[in-house]
Protein backbone atom coordinates (compact mmCIF):
# COMPACT_ATOMS: atom_id res chain seq x y z
CA UNK A 1 0.00 0.00 0.00
CA UNK A 2 2.67 2.21 0.83
CA UNK A 3 4.65 1.66 -2.32
CA UNK A 4 0.92 2.46 -4.41
CA UNK A 5 1.27 5.57 -2.18
CA UNK A 6 4.73 6.43 -3.43
CA UNK A 7 4.14 6.02 -6.80
CA UNK A 8 0.38 7.85 -6.87
CA UNK A 9 2.32 10.56 -5.37
CA UNK A 10 4.86 11.24 -7.43
CA UNK A 11 2.31 10.48 -10.52
CA UNK A 12 0.40 13.40 -9.35
CA UNK A 13 3.16 15.66 -8.35
CA UNK A 14 6.04 14.72 -10.33
CA UNK A 15 5.11 16.04 -13.81
CA UNK A 16 5.19 19.36 -11.94
CA UNK A 17 7.63 19.20 -9.86
CA UNK A 18 10.19 18.38 -12.30
CA UNK A 19 9.09 21.68 -14.63
CA UNK A 20 9.41 23.48 -11.34
CA UNK A 21 12.92 22.16 -10.96
CA UNK A 22 13.97 22.59 -14.16
CA UNK A 23 13.02 26.69 -14.37
CA UNK A 24 12.98 27.63 -11.03
CA UNK A 25 15.94 25.70 -9.03
CA UNK A 26 17.99 25.03 -11.96
CA UNK A 27 18.11 28.13 -13.45
CA UNK A 28 19.06 29.78 -9.88
CA UNK A 29 21.63 26.84 -9.14
CA UNK A 30 23.01 28.04 -13.06
CA UNK A 31 23.62 31.48 -12.42
CA UNK A 32 25.09 30.78 -8.86
CA UNK A 33 27.70 29.29 -11.14
CA UNK A 34 27.96 31.96 -13.79
CA UNK A 35 28.02 34.72 -11.49
CA UNK A 36 31.40 33.42 -10.61
CA UNK A 37 33.01 33.85 -14.08
CA UNK A 38 33.37 36.38 -16.84
CA UNK A 39 30.11 35.31 -18.45
CA UNK A 40 29.63 38.31 -21.35
CA UNK A 41 27.31 36.97 -24.04
CA UNK A 42 27.82 33.42 -23.08
CA UNK A 43 26.00 31.00 -21.27
CA UNK A 44 29.51 27.94 -21.30
CA UNK A 45 31.82 30.96 -19.93
CA UNK A 46 35.61 29.56 -19.18
CA UNK A 47 37.45 32.71 -17.34
CA UNK A 48 36.42 32.12 -13.01
CA UNK A 49 36.72 35.33 -11.73
CA UNK A 50 35.47 34.44 -7.85
CA UNK A 51 33.20 36.84 -6.32
CA UNK A 52 34.37 39.94 -9.10
CA UNK A 53 31.41 40.24 -10.40
CA UNK A 54 29.67 40.08 -7.02
CA UNK A 55 32.10 43.17 -5.92
CA UNK A 56 31.25 45.10 -9.06
CA UNK A 57 27.74 44.75 -8.44
CA UNK A 58 27.29 45.59 -5.21
CA UNK A 59 30.09 48.68 -5.55
CA UNK A 60 28.55 49.85 -8.28
CA UNK A 61 26.36 53.13 -7.85
CA UNK A 62 23.91 52.04 -10.84
CA UNK A 63 23.07 49.15 -8.50
CA UNK A 64 23.28 51.00 -5.21
CA UNK A 65 21.51 53.76 -6.99
CA UNK A 66 18.82 51.21 -7.68
CA UNK A 67 18.08 50.42 -4.10
CA UNK A 68 17.83 53.61 -3.10
CA UNK A 69 15.52 54.22 -5.80
CA UNK A 70 13.07 51.62 -5.32
CA UNK A 71 13.16 52.59 -1.44
CA UNK A 72 11.74 56.10 -2.35
CA UNK A 73 9.15 54.43 -4.46
CA UNK A 74 8.43 52.14 -1.78
CA UNK A 75 7.99 54.77 0.60
CA UNK A 76 5.56 56.61 -1.67
CA UNK A 77 3.52 53.70 -3.04
CA UNK A 78 3.06 51.77 -0.35
CA UNK A 79 1.71 53.74 2.24
CA UNK A 80 -0.50 55.55 -0.62
CA UNK A 81 -2.07 52.25 -1.83
CA UNK A 82 -2.60 51.01 1.22
CA UNK A 83 -4.52 54.04 2.76
CA UNK A 84 -6.76 54.25 -0.39
CA UNK A 85 -7.29 50.64 -0.26
CA UNK A 86 -8.65 50.50 3.32
CA UNK A 87 -10.26 53.56 2.57
CA UNK A 88 -12.30 52.92 -0.30
CA UNK A 89 -13.31 49.47 1.05
CA UNK A 90 -14.33 50.69 4.39
CA UNK A 91 -16.82 53.11 1.98
CA UNK A 92 -17.81 49.90 0.17
CA UNK A 93 -18.53 48.13 3.05
CA UNK A 94 -20.68 51.26 4.51
CA UNK A 95 -22.96 51.51 1.56
CA UNK A 96 -25.52 48.80 0.55
CA UNK A 97 -26.77 50.35 -2.97
CA UNK A 98 -24.60 49.86 -6.01
CA UNK A 99 -21.72 48.23 -4.09
CA UNK A 100 -21.35 45.46 -6.71
CA UNK A 101 -21.40 48.04 -8.98
CA UNK A 102 -18.18 50.73 -7.42
CA UNK A 103 -16.31 47.22 -6.83
CA UNK A 104 -16.18 46.52 -10.38
CA UNK A 105 -15.38 50.46 -11.36
CA UNK A 106 -12.15 49.99 -8.92
CA UNK A 107 -11.40 46.13 -9.93
CA UNK A 108 -11.34 47.29 -14.01
CA UNK A 109 -8.01 48.81 -14.04
CA UNK A 110 -6.72 45.21 -13.32
CA UNK A 111 -7.73 43.77 -16.39
CA UNK A 112 -5.75 46.62 -18.12
CA UNK A 113 -1.79 45.58 -18.67
CA UNK A 114 0.63 48.08 -17.54
CA UNK A 115 1.63 48.88 -20.75
CA UNK A 116 -1.62 49.79 -21.76
CA UNK A 117 -1.81 51.66 -18.50
CA UNK A 118 1.76 53.52 -19.39
CA UNK A 119 0.40 54.26 -23.11
CA UNK A 120 -2.60 56.68 -21.27
CA UNK A 121 -0.59 58.26 -18.74
CA UNK A 122 2.50 59.16 -20.97
CA UNK A 123 0.48 60.15 -24.01
CA UNK A 124 -2.82 61.38 -22.72
CA UNK A 125 -3.00 61.77 -18.98
CA UNK A 126 0.16 63.41 -18.16
CA UNK A 127 1.19 64.55 -21.92
CA UNK A 128 4.16 67.19 -21.41
CA UNK A 129 2.32 68.89 -24.42
CA UNK A 130 -0.77 71.50 -23.93
CA UNK A 131 -3.52 69.11 -25.17
CA UNK A 132 -2.54 66.44 -22.23
CA UNK A 133 -5.48 65.96 -19.73
CA UNK A 134 -3.60 67.40 -16.71
CA UNK A 135 -2.59 70.07 -18.68
CA UNK A 136 -5.33 71.17 -20.31
CA UNK A 137 -7.01 71.39 -17.02
CA UNK A 138 -4.20 73.19 -15.46
CA UNK A 139 -4.45 75.48 -18.67
CA UNK A 140 -8.03 76.86 -17.54
CA UNK A 141 -6.86 77.94 -14.65
CA UNK A 142 -3.69 79.81 -16.36
CA UNK A 143 -1.00 77.31 -15.74
CA UNK A 144 1.71 76.86 -18.51
CA UNK A 145 1.91 72.91 -19.36
CA UNK A 146 4.24 70.71 -17.33
CA UNK A 147 6.49 68.15 -18.84
CA UNK A 148 5.75 65.66 -16.29
CA UNK A 149 7.91 62.91 -17.75
CA UNK A 150 10.19 64.99 -19.08
CA UNK A 151 11.34 66.82 -15.60
CA UNK A 152 14.02 65.68 -13.75
CA UNK A 153 14.48 68.00 -11.01
CA UNK A 154 11.71 68.28 -9.43
CA UNK A 155 11.28 64.58 -10.39
CA UNK A 156 7.59 65.26 -11.20
CA UNK A 157 8.17 61.81 -13.12
CA UNK A 158 7.52 60.52 -9.61
CA UNK A 159 3.40 61.87 -10.07
CA UNK A 160 3.09 59.92 -13.25
CA UNK A 161 4.78 56.71 -11.97
CA UNK A 162 3.22 56.10 -9.07
CA UNK A 163 -0.47 57.01 -9.74
CA UNK A 164 -0.40 55.13 -12.67
CA UNK A 165 0.93 52.16 -10.45
CA UNK A 166 -2.02 52.91 -7.85
CA UNK A 167 -4.52 52.86 -10.66
CA UNK A 168 -3.57 49.84 -11.53
CA UNK A 169 -3.00 48.09 -8.28
CA UNK A 170 -5.46 49.64 -5.75
CA UNK A 171 -8.40 47.66 -6.69
CA UNK A 172 -6.74 43.92 -6.14
CA UNK A 173 -6.01 45.30 -2.64
CA UNK A 174 -9.59 46.77 -2.43
CA UNK A 175 -10.73 42.98 -2.56
CA UNK A 176 -8.33 41.83 0.01
CA UNK A 177 -9.76 44.31 2.70
CA UNK A 178 -13.49 43.95 1.70
CA UNK A 179 -12.99 39.92 2.15
CA UNK A 180 -11.65 41.01 5.60
CA UNK A 181 -13.91 43.13 6.53
CA UNK A 182 -16.67 41.17 6.08
CA UNK A 183 -14.99 37.98 8.10
CA UNK A 184 -14.97 40.59 11.15
CA UNK A 185 -17.87 38.62 13.69
CA UNK A 186 -21.11 41.13 14.09
CA UNK A 187 -20.82 40.79 17.37
CA UNK A 188 -17.80 42.59 18.11
CA UNK A 189 -19.76 46.25 16.84
CA UNK A 190 -22.85 45.01 19.14
CA UNK A 191 -20.56 44.38 21.91
CA UNK A 192 -18.14 48.14 21.38
CA UNK A 193 -21.79 49.66 20.26
CA UNK A 194 -23.00 48.73 24.04
CA UNK A 195 -19.69 49.71 25.67
CA UNK A 196 -20.84 53.45 24.33
CA UNK A 197 -17.94 53.14 21.69
CA UNK A 198 -18.73 56.08 19.20
CA UNK A 199 -19.47 54.76 15.56
CA UNK A 200 -16.92 56.03 13.32
CA UNK A 201 -13.04 56.62 14.25
CA UNK A 202 -13.61 54.77 18.27
CA UNK A 203 -15.25 51.21 16.55
CA UNK A 204 -12.48 51.95 13.87
CA UNK A 205 -9.66 51.95 16.10
CA UNK A 206 -10.57 49.53 19.01
CA UNK A 207 -12.70 46.58 16.53
CA UNK A 208 -11.78 47.02 12.95
CA UNK A 209 -8.11 47.50 13.12
CA UNK A 210 -7.20 45.41 15.18
CA UNK A 211 -9.05 42.46 13.50
CA UNK A 212 -7.36 43.76 10.20
CA UNK A 213 -3.96 43.00 11.16
CA UNK A 214 -3.02 39.99 9.40
CA UNK A 215 -4.30 41.10 6.42
CA UNK A 216 -3.00 44.74 6.83
CA UNK A 217 0.47 43.02 7.81
CA UNK A 218 -0.17 40.74 4.53
CA UNK A 219 -1.07 43.51 2.41
CA UNK A 220 2.02 45.74 2.96
CA UNK A 221 4.29 42.90 2.55
CA UNK A 222 2.15 42.28 -0.68
CA UNK A 223 2.80 46.19 -1.57
CA UNK A 224 6.59 45.85 -0.45
CA UNK A 225 7.64 43.18 -2.46
CA UNK A 226 5.34 44.22 -5.68
CA UNK A 227 7.64 47.65 -5.50
CA UNK A 228 10.59 45.99 -5.27
CA UNK A 229 9.33 44.03 -8.30
CA UNK A 230 8.36 47.58 -10.47
CA UNK A 231 9.67 47.47 -14.40
CA UNK A 232 6.88 47.69 -16.73
CA UNK A 233 5.48 50.97 -16.06
CA UNK A 234 9.71 52.78 -15.73
CA UNK A 235 10.03 51.07 -18.84
CA UNK A 236 7.18 52.31 -20.72
CA UNK A 237 6.56 55.72 -19.19
CA UNK A 238 10.50 56.55 -19.12
CA UNK A 239 12.03 54.64 -21.58
CA UNK A 240 11.53 55.75 -25.29
CA UNK A 241 13.70 55.94 -29.00
CA UNK A 242 16.47 57.56 -27.35
CA UNK A 243 16.74 54.95 -24.54
CA UNK A 244 16.25 54.82 -20.59
CA UNK A 245 17.38 58.07 -18.73
CA UNK A 246 19.84 57.26 -16.30
CA UNK A 247 17.92 57.91 -12.99
CA UNK A 248 14.57 56.46 -11.81
CA UNK A 249 16.29 52.72 -12.13
CA UNK A 250 14.46 50.83 -9.75
CA UNK A 251 16.77 47.46 -9.15
CA UNK A 252 14.49 45.17 -12.04
CA UNK A 253 15.50 48.04 -14.57
CA UNK A 254 18.80 47.99 -13.76
CA UNK A 255 19.06 44.52 -14.06
CA UNK A 256 17.52 44.57 -17.72
CA UNK A 257 19.78 47.12 -18.54
CA UNK A 258 22.77 44.93 -17.12
CA UNK A 259 22.09 41.59 -18.29
CA UNK A 260 20.34 42.55 -22.16
CA UNK A 261 20.90 45.96 -22.03
CA UNK A 262 21.82 47.04 -25.28
CA UNK A 263 26.27 46.81 -24.64
CA UNK A 264 25.81 43.20 -25.28
CA UNK A 265 24.99 40.54 -22.77
CA UNK A 266 26.84 39.92 -19.23
CA UNK A 267 25.38 37.35 -18.04
CA UNK A 268 27.95 36.59 -15.07
CA UNK A 269 27.01 40.11 -13.74
CA UNK A 270 23.49 40.33 -14.90
CA UNK A 271 23.37 36.41 -12.47
CA UNK A 272 25.55 38.39 -9.46
CA UNK A 273 22.83 41.26 -9.54
CA UNK A 274 19.53 38.49 -9.92
CA UNK A 275 21.27 36.74 -7.04
CA UNK A 276 21.44 39.61 -4.42
CA UNK A 277 18.22 40.92 -5.55
CA UNK A 278 16.32 37.08 -4.91
CA UNK A 279 18.38 37.01 -1.83
CA UNK A 280 17.29 40.13 -0.24
CA UNK A 281 13.28 39.67 -1.32
CA UNK A 282 13.80 36.49 0.41
CA UNK A 283 15.32 37.78 3.25
CA UNK A 284 12.95 39.98 3.51
CA UNK A 285 9.67 38.03 3.33
CA UNK A 286 11.38 35.85 6.02
CA UNK A 287 12.19 38.44 8.64
CA UNK A 288 8.25 39.68 8.08
CA UNK A 289 6.85 35.89 8.62
CA UNK A 290 9.30 35.04 11.15
CA UNK A 291 8.04 38.85 13.02
CA UNK A 292 4.28 38.18 11.89
CA UNK A 293 4.12 34.60 13.79
CA UNK A 294 5.88 36.14 16.86
CA UNK A 295 2.80 38.93 16.76
CA UNK A 296 0.80 36.21 17.05
CA UNK A 297 2.38 34.74 19.84
CA UNK A 298 2.78 31.44 17.97
CA UNK B 1 -30.56 59.83 10.47
CA UNK B 2 -28.90 61.57 12.70
CA UNK B 3 -26.94 64.57 11.56
CA UNK B 4 -23.75 63.22 12.00
CA UNK B 5 -24.39 60.12 10.06
CA UNK B 6 -26.40 61.52 7.34
CA UNK B 7 -22.79 63.84 6.95
CA UNK B 8 -20.86 60.38 6.81
CA UNK B 9 -22.90 59.04 4.24
CA UNK B 10 -22.50 62.27 1.90
CA UNK B 11 -19.02 62.27 2.50
CA UNK B 12 -18.66 57.93 1.78
CA UNK B 13 -20.97 58.19 -1.26
CA UNK B 14 -18.80 61.57 -2.82
CA UNK B 15 -15.60 59.93 -2.29
CA UNK B 16 -17.36 56.82 -3.92
CA UNK B 17 -18.10 58.76 -6.55
CA UNK B 18 -15.50 60.80 -7.14
CA UNK B 19 -12.88 57.50 -7.08
CA UNK B 20 -15.25 56.17 -9.47
CA UNK B 21 -15.14 58.92 -11.98
CA UNK B 22 -11.54 58.85 -11.56
CA UNK B 23 -10.52 55.40 -12.07
CA UNK B 24 -12.80 55.11 -15.15
CA UNK B 25 -11.50 58.71 -16.96
CA UNK B 26 -8.03 56.28 -18.47
CA UNK B 27 -10.73 54.15 -20.12
CA UNK B 28 -12.16 56.88 -22.01
CA UNK B 29 -9.35 58.56 -22.92
CA UNK B 30 -8.84 55.21 -24.59
CA UNK B 31 -11.51 55.03 -26.81
CA UNK B 32 -12.22 58.72 -27.28
CA UNK B 33 -8.21 58.79 -28.44
CA UNK B 34 -8.45 55.69 -30.44
CA UNK B 35 -11.39 57.23 -32.43
CA UNK B 36 -9.67 60.57 -32.71
CA UNK B 37 -7.66 61.92 -35.76
CA UNK B 38 -3.42 62.46 -35.10
CA UNK B 39 -4.80 66.29 -35.18
CA UNK B 40 -7.55 66.64 -32.70
CA UNK B 41 -5.42 64.51 -30.20
CA UNK B 42 -2.12 67.61 -30.43
CA UNK B 43 -4.94 70.11 -30.78
CA UNK B 44 -4.87 72.48 -27.71
CA UNK B 45 -8.29 72.78 -26.17
CA UNK B 46 -9.92 69.49 -25.20
CA UNK B 47 -12.78 67.76 -27.11
CA UNK B 48 -14.93 65.75 -25.24
CA UNK B 49 -15.62 63.36 -28.00
CA UNK B 50 -14.09 62.87 -31.38
CA UNK B 51 -16.80 65.23 -34.30
CA UNK B 52 -16.19 62.06 -36.35
CA UNK B 53 -15.76 58.80 -34.75
CA UNK B 54 -13.24 57.01 -36.87
CA UNK B 55 -13.93 53.66 -36.34
CA UNK B 56 -11.17 52.49 -39.36
CA UNK B 57 -8.09 53.25 -36.98
CA UNK B 58 -9.20 50.00 -35.40
CA UNK B 59 -8.84 48.48 -39.03
CA UNK B 60 -5.44 50.28 -39.66
CA UNK B 61 -3.42 49.21 -36.60
CA UNK B 62 -3.81 45.84 -38.57
CA UNK B 63 -1.54 47.60 -41.76
CA UNK B 64 1.51 48.89 -39.66
CA UNK B 65 4.76 47.64 -41.50
CA UNK B 66 7.04 47.05 -38.96
CA UNK B 67 5.07 45.73 -35.76
CA UNK B 68 3.09 42.97 -36.91
CA UNK B 69 0.07 43.81 -34.57
CA UNK B 70 -2.01 40.69 -35.68
CA UNK B 71 0.01 38.39 -35.63
CA UNK B 72 1.22 39.58 -31.82
CA UNK B 73 -2.44 39.36 -30.66
CA UNK B 74 -2.47 35.36 -32.07
CA UNK B 75 0.96 34.97 -30.21
CA UNK B 76 -1.31 36.32 -27.09
CA UNK B 77 -3.90 34.24 -27.52
CA UNK B 78 -2.20 30.63 -27.91
CA UNK B 79 0.42 31.50 -25.08
CA UNK B 80 -2.73 32.77 -22.64
CA UNK B 81 -4.49 29.54 -23.85
CA UNK B 82 -1.81 27.32 -23.29
CA UNK B 83 -0.15 28.66 -20.09
CA UNK B 84 -3.57 28.43 -18.49
CA UNK B 85 -4.54 25.02 -19.11
CA UNK B 86 -0.90 23.39 -18.42
CA UNK B 87 -0.99 25.15 -15.52
CA UNK B 88 -4.36 24.07 -14.67
CA UNK B 89 -3.06 20.57 -15.40
CA UNK B 90 -0.35 20.56 -14.15
CA UNK B 91 -0.85 22.40 -10.31
CA UNK B 92 -4.27 20.43 -9.71
CA UNK B 93 -2.69 17.15 -9.94
CA UNK B 94 -0.19 18.07 -7.80
CA UNK B 95 -1.94 20.19 -5.50
CA UNK B 96 -4.10 17.56 -5.22
CA UNK B 97 -1.25 14.98 -4.66
CA UNK B 98 0.32 17.18 -1.66
CA UNK B 99 -3.26 17.57 -0.09
CA UNK B 100 -4.24 13.94 -0.13
CA UNK B 101 -1.91 11.14 -0.98
CA UNK B 102 0.20 9.75 2.11
CA UNK B 103 3.92 9.74 1.29
CA UNK B 104 6.47 10.38 3.80
CA UNK B 105 8.42 12.99 1.49
CA UNK B 106 5.23 14.91 1.10
CA UNK B 107 5.89 17.90 3.73
CA UNK B 108 9.47 18.24 2.14
CA UNK B 109 7.69 18.55 -1.67
CA UNK B 110 5.46 21.20 -0.26
CA UNK B 111 8.40 22.86 1.72
CA UNK B 112 10.53 22.76 -2.13
CA UNK B 113 7.46 24.14 -4.09
CA UNK B 114 6.05 27.13 -1.17
CA UNK B 115 10.17 27.65 -0.71
CA UNK B 116 9.50 29.09 -4.96
CA UNK B 117 7.24 31.51 -3.76
CA UNK B 118 9.50 33.84 -1.38
CA UNK B 119 11.30 34.63 -4.85
CA UNK B 120 9.17 36.21 -7.18
CA UNK B 121 9.69 34.90 -10.95
CA UNK B 122 10.26 38.38 -12.56
CA UNK B 123 13.90 39.00 -9.93
CA UNK B 124 14.84 35.67 -11.81
CA UNK B 125 14.19 36.35 -15.25
CA UNK B 126 18.39 36.76 -15.83
CA UNK B 127 18.52 33.02 -14.73
CA UNK B 128 15.16 31.64 -16.37
CA UNK B 129 16.72 33.37 -19.76
CA UNK B 130 19.91 31.37 -19.34
CA UNK B 131 17.91 28.27 -18.37
CA UNK B 132 15.45 29.05 -21.87
CA UNK B 133 17.77 30.17 -23.99
CA UNK B 134 20.16 27.17 -23.74
CA UNK B 135 17.17 25.15 -24.64
CA UNK B 136 17.41 27.12 -28.11
CA UNK B 137 13.76 28.75 -26.98
CA UNK B 138 14.54 32.14 -27.42
CA UNK B 139 12.26 33.80 -29.95
CA UNK B 140 10.27 30.59 -29.82
CA UNK B 141 6.34 30.01 -28.58
CA UNK B 142 7.98 27.27 -26.39
CA UNK B 143 9.98 29.87 -24.38
CA UNK B 144 6.63 31.86 -23.87
CA UNK B 145 4.40 29.67 -22.65
CA UNK B 146 6.56 26.42 -20.85
CA UNK B 147 8.25 28.51 -18.23
CA UNK B 148 5.11 30.52 -16.98
CA UNK B 149 3.10 26.98 -16.50
CA UNK B 150 4.93 26.15 -13.25
CA UNK B 151 4.06 29.00 -11.02
CA UNK B 152 3.91 27.65 -7.70
CA UNK B 153 1.22 29.43 -6.45
CA UNK B 154 -1.48 27.86 -8.46
CA UNK B 155 0.17 24.26 -7.06
CA UNK B 156 -0.53 25.99 -3.69
CA UNK B 157 -3.64 27.35 -4.44
CA UNK B 158 -5.08 23.61 -5.29
CA UNK B 159 -3.81 21.74 -2.59
CA UNK B 160 -5.53 24.35 -0.17
CA UNK B 161 -8.75 23.48 -2.12
CA UNK B 162 -8.18 20.00 -2.29
CA UNK B 163 -7.57 19.95 1.51
CA UNK B 164 -11.28 21.01 2.10
CA UNK B 165 -12.68 19.05 -0.65
CA UNK B 166 -15.38 16.84 1.61
CA UNK B 167 -14.14 13.09 1.32
CA UNK B 168 -17.29 11.40 1.80
CA UNK B 169 -16.80 12.01 -2.14
CA UNK B 170 -13.96 10.83 -2.70
CA UNK B 171 -15.00 7.88 -0.24
CA UNK B 172 -18.10 7.17 -2.37
CA UNK B 173 -16.03 7.25 -5.52
CA UNK B 174 -13.62 4.35 -4.01
CA UNK B 175 -16.74 2.35 -2.97
CA UNK B 176 -17.61 2.21 -6.60
CA UNK B 177 -14.24 0.91 -7.37
CA UNK B 178 -12.27 4.15 -8.95
CA UNK B 179 -8.57 4.41 -8.10
CA UNK B 180 -6.95 7.52 -7.62
CA UNK B 181 -6.93 9.52 -10.97
CA UNK B 182 -10.31 8.33 -11.44
CA UNK B 183 -11.50 9.80 -8.56
CA UNK B 184 -9.32 12.97 -9.36
CA UNK B 185 -10.87 13.15 -12.67
CA UNK B 186 -14.54 11.81 -12.49
CA UNK B 187 -15.09 13.34 -8.82
CA UNK B 188 -12.55 16.13 -7.45
CA UNK B 189 -12.50 17.55 -10.62
CA UNK B 190 -15.81 18.11 -11.89
CA UNK B 191 -16.99 19.60 -8.35
CA UNK B 192 -14.27 21.97 -8.54
CA UNK B 193 -15.55 23.44 -11.35
CA UNK B 194 -15.81 26.79 -9.63
CA UNK B 195 -12.39 27.23 -7.98
CA UNK B 196 -11.30 26.00 -11.72
CA UNK B 197 -12.57 28.86 -13.66
CA UNK B 198 -11.69 31.16 -10.99
CA UNK B 199 -7.98 29.85 -11.07
CA UNK B 200 -8.26 29.78 -14.73
CA UNK B 201 -9.55 33.10 -15.08
CA UNK B 202 -7.14 34.97 -13.28
CA UNK B 203 -3.40 32.78 -14.72
CA UNK B 204 -5.39 33.61 -18.08
CA UNK B 205 -5.18 37.36 -17.15
CA UNK B 206 -1.75 37.59 -15.51
CA UNK B 207 -0.58 35.60 -18.76
CA UNK B 208 -2.41 38.09 -21.16
CA UNK B 209 -0.85 41.05 -19.56
CA UNK B 210 2.69 39.40 -18.56
CA UNK B 211 5.39 41.95 -19.65
CA UNK B 212 8.89 41.52 -18.50
CA UNK B 213 9.50 38.03 -19.31
CA UNK B 214 7.99 38.35 -22.88
CA UNK B 215 10.24 41.70 -23.59
CA UNK B 216 13.13 39.29 -22.62
CA UNK B 217 11.99 36.38 -24.81
CA UNK B 218 10.80 37.09 -27.76
CA UNK B 219 13.33 38.68 -29.82
CA UNK B 220 12.11 38.75 -32.72
CA UNK B 221 9.28 40.82 -33.72
CA UNK B 222 7.24 37.78 -35.56
CA UNK B 223 7.11 36.49 -31.55
CA UNK B 224 6.21 39.40 -29.66
CA UNK B 225 2.79 39.15 -27.71
CA UNK B 226 0.84 41.95 -27.76
CA UNK B 227 2.41 43.73 -24.78
CA UNK B 228 5.82 43.46 -26.13
CA UNK B 229 3.84 44.73 -29.45
CA UNK B 230 2.40 47.71 -28.01
CA UNK B 231 5.48 48.79 -26.06
CA UNK B 232 7.20 48.80 -29.20
CA UNK B 233 5.03 50.94 -30.58
CA UNK B 234 5.01 53.30 -27.81
CA UNK B 235 8.71 53.82 -26.95
CA UNK B 236 9.46 54.59 -30.91
CA UNK B 237 10.12 57.42 -32.43
CA UNK B 238 7.02 59.91 -33.47
CA UNK B 239 4.40 56.75 -32.17
CA UNK B 240 0.94 57.66 -34.13
CA UNK B 241 -0.53 57.84 -31.33
CA UNK B 242 -4.63 57.60 -32.38
CA UNK B 243 -3.57 54.47 -34.39
CA UNK B 244 -1.97 53.18 -30.70
CA UNK B 245 -4.68 53.88 -28.59
CA UNK B 246 -7.17 51.94 -31.06
CA UNK B 247 -4.74 49.28 -30.33
CA UNK B 248 -4.41 49.02 -27.11
CA UNK B 249 -8.67 49.26 -27.28
CA UNK B 250 -8.25 45.73 -29.11
CA UNK B 251 -5.60 44.79 -26.66
CA UNK B 252 -7.80 44.92 -23.48
CA UNK B 253 -11.05 44.24 -25.25
CA UNK B 254 -10.68 40.46 -24.57
CA UNK B 255 -10.00 40.34 -20.93
CA UNK B 256 -12.93 43.18 -20.63
CA UNK B 257 -14.73 40.54 -22.29
CA UNK B 258 -13.75 37.62 -19.42
CA UNK B 259 -14.05 40.45 -16.79
CA UNK B 260 -17.88 41.21 -18.22
CA UNK B 261 -18.67 37.48 -17.79
CA UNK B 262 -16.05 36.01 -15.33
CA UNK B 263 -16.62 38.81 -12.79
CA UNK B 264 -17.39 36.08 -9.89
CA UNK B 265 -14.41 33.64 -10.89
CA UNK B 266 -11.98 36.64 -10.54
CA UNK B 267 -12.26 38.50 -7.50
CA UNK B 268 -12.50 34.67 -6.20
CA UNK B 269 -9.22 34.23 -7.93
CA UNK B 270 -8.03 37.47 -6.50
CA UNK B 271 -8.77 37.09 -3.16
CA UNK B 272 -7.64 33.61 -2.61
CA UNK B 273 -3.94 33.99 -4.28
CA UNK B 274 -3.98 36.99 -2.35
CA UNK B 275 -5.22 35.25 0.97
CA UNK B 276 -2.12 32.44 0.17
CA UNK B 277 0.52 34.80 -0.66
CA UNK B 278 -0.31 36.19 2.60
CA UNK B 279 0.23 33.36 4.87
Amino acid sequence: MKRRDARDFWLFVGPFLAGLVLFGYVPIGWSAYLSLFDARNTVTPEVFVGLDNYTAVLTNPAFTGSLLTFTGFAAGIVPLTFAAALGLALALERVRVARAFFRSVFFLPFACSSVVAALIWKTSLFSGVRSGLVNSALGLVGVDPIAWLGTADPPLYWVVLVTARLWLQVGFYVLLFLAALQRIPRQLYEAAWLDGAQPGWQVFRHVTWPQLRTTSAAVALLLLISAFQAFDEFYNLLGDARGYPPYARPPLVYLYYTALGSGGQDLGRGSAGAIVLALLVAGAALVQSRVLKIGRGG
Amino acid sequence: MRPLARAGAVLRWSALLVAAALFLLPFYLLVRNGLATREELTSPGWTILPAHPRWENFAAVFDDEDVPFGRSLLNSAVVAVLQTAGSLLLSSAAGYGMARIPYRHSGKVFAAVVATLLVPASVTFVPTFVMVSSLGWVSDLRGLVVPGMFGALNAVLFRQHFLEFPRELEDAGRVDGLGRWGVFRRIVLPNSTGFLAAVAAITFVGSWNAFLWPLVIAQDSDSWTVQVALSGLLTAQNPQLNLLFAAAAIAIAPIVLLFAVLQRQLVRGATESGAVTAR
